[in-house]
């Protein structure tokens, strides 16, 4: 059954849809990520014009994160506190984003600054959570604890900065400064790469804070639901490039594959959840590694510029 | 006098008699609108012609050949071409295509090359590549040759280019129907359709007409509604996307 939509102006398989956005909605469900570095490209891959598609996936990943908080917020698994300060941060970070990503624009380079930073962020991010997934796996395997216990006054020296804050929740007496520095590099990074920034705030709560992996996931997913509900409007107000028949597809694939993916998220140990995590997040950044040194069957593209339609 | 001899004396003669614009040429199309609806998957139409003689006029030596060129709403086209850069493909080059139509159809009777010669077919820009020229038609641009060919290659790949030599069918010796096959991924808009009329390589007659392609009912609405009210569409989403989802949680709460 094919429909057409309005804004993309062109006609898509309803159950193809569907069926992509199901699929990603368990994957952010799972690992509480938005899941937009996924759905973005497919969309893309599926001859969606990319302003559509970036700005359309931003009201997916708002309802998609929106599901995932109300399941997590139920099982008292979420910080706001800790929350309220990322996307303090957060809004920060995505207006310097925007200010990068149109003086890119002008200068031409946005397609590849993108693709790069892609491929960078990806690999790195995946390659350094795989190494760590992996050797942490292997201590298990001999007995050792999987993960050094956090002990009284042992914590990294970024957490001792001024300004201290308690974040009962997540069992954190941290500094307000790296937490939100944090969260101000990923909106930077979300608004210049269109996805949420959920699979960094993931791994760097993790690894940077210790904060606890059950809070982890509802956290970056509250942080994630109110940037994207605001892309979502800021979108349409400065691009109109916003499907509505597209995005509340993506939303009934979206919000019930991540029910599933959120009740999945229950019965997987640390582990496991960080190596597919891991692996997940190398493989989106090799796919696009290709792009970048494979010889290209066609070396020309057709584009129409902005503003056109 | 052998046949041959026969066909140039009636050839002169028909010259001789009949003035250029003998002919006349009528057309009417299946339909002056295509409408685009939530099932849209794209749609066809029919260009139907006569070829009407002044009752006196002698018959022409040659045949009539007929070429139906259909021109989308024109846009401005960015061609790019990725070259490699240490181990790296990056797009390097560009060339700007003002006012190319992004949707272009031409069809004939038999292929354009025996309709008439190669000079013609480039001054009266018939044939795919002659045809996606802007009217002024200035391209001397130093290397613009391969990334035009791309153009073309890559919106005929996309079916939104196509040529197709057998695309009219003559009904009778002077009644003629052409189909014309609008992709789903056609822009909307205002297409024009050129009909000429050709005999022995020159042009006889030629006749315009045009349709529209537009979106109606729900597809109409929602589109306006994006562009003239958009802070309210924003917000409509936002909410329906966080409706969405709680309605999720709630369906699905088994605790």
């Amino acid at each position: 059954m094919q429909i057409y939509l309005p804004i993309a102006e062109l006609p898509i398989s309803v159950l193809l849809v569907l069926g992509l956005s199901g699929a990603v909605g368990f994957i952010s469900g799972l690992f509480g990520v938005g899941g937009g570095f996924l759905l973005t490209p497919l969309l893309i891959f599926l001859d969606i014009p990319p302003a559509v598609a970036v700005a359309t996936v931003a009201a997916q990943v708002a309802g998609s994160s929106m599901t995932g908080v109300l399941t997590y917020w139920r099982r008292k698994a979420l910080d706001f506190k800790l929350g309220g300060v990322l996307v303090g941060g957060g809004i920060f970070g995505t207006i310097m984003g925007v200010l990068f990503f149109n003086s890119m624009r002008r200068l031409g380079q946005l397609e590849l600054v993108i693709t790069l930073a892609y491929v960078t962020l990806f690999t790195c991010i995946g390659g350094l959570m795989l190494f760590d997934a992996v050797r942490a796996a292997l201590r298990d395997r001999k007995g050792k604890p999987a993960r050094l216990r956090r002990r009284a006054g042992m914590h990294p020296p970024w957490m001792g900065l001024p300004w201290r804050m308690r974040f009962y929740r997540s069992q954190l007496y941290a500094s307000v400064l790296p937490i939100a520095g944090l969260a101000v590099v990923i909106g930077f990074i979300g608004a210049v790469l269109g996805v949420g920034g959920g699979f960094i705030l993931v791994p760097a709560l993790l690894y940077f804070f210790r904060v606890p992996p059950a809070v982890v996931v509802g956290t970056s997913l509250f942080q994630i639901l109110v940037t994207m509900t605001g892309a979502t409007v800021l979108h349409a107000v400065t691009n109109q490039s916003v499907d509505i028949v597209l995005a509340i597809l993506l939303l009934i694939g979206g919000v019930i594959g991540a029910q599933f993916g959120g009740r999945a998220a229950r019965n997987l140990n640390v582990g496991s959840f960080r190596l597919l995590l891991a692996l997940l997040i190398l493989s989106v950044g090799l796919r696009f590694a290709i792009d970048l040194f494979v010889p290209p069957a066609e070396p020309y593209s057709v584009v129409m510029p902005e503003g056109t339609r | 006098m052998s046949w041959r001899r026969l066909a140039i004396l009636a050839a002169m003669l028909a010259a001789a008699c009949a003035p250029a614009g003998a002919e006349t040429l009528i057309a009417a199309l299946s339909t002056h609108r295509i409408a685009i609806t939530s099932n849209y998957t794209g749609d066809q139409l029919t260009v139907f012609g006569l070829v009407e003689r002044e009752g006196r006029t002698a018959a022409r030596a040659d045949p009539y050949d007929i070429v139906v060129t259909v021109r989308g709403p024109p846009r401005m086209l960015i061609v790019r071409e990725k070259e490699r850069v240490g181990p790296l493909w990056i797009n390097r080059q560009q060339r700007r295509f003002a006012d190319r139509p992004i949707f272009l159809s031409v069809s004939s009777n038999r292929p354009i090359d025996e309709i008439l010669s190669p000079d013609a077919a480039r001054r009266e820009r018939v044939g795919l590549a002659n045809a996606q020229r802007t009217p002024a038609g200035r391209e001397f641009e130093f290397g613009i040759g391969p990334y035009r060919d791309a153009l073309i290659r890559i919106l005929e790949e996309k079916q939104l280019y196509s040529q197709d030599e057998r695309g009219v069918t003559f009904l009778s010796p002077t009644l003629f129907s052409a189909p014309i096959r609008v992709p789903a991924t056609a822009p909307t808009g205002s297409y024009e359709i050129e009909i000429v009329l050709y005999s022995g390589g020159a042009a006889l007659a030629r006749q315009t007409t045009n349709f529209e392609v537009i979106k109606t009912g729900m597809e109409q609405s929602l589109a306006s509604g994006a562009h003239e009210q958009p802070l309210l569409y924003g917000l409509a989403t936002a909410a329906l996307a966080l409706l969405f989802g709680w309605l999720a949680t709630t369906i699905f709460r088994r605790d």
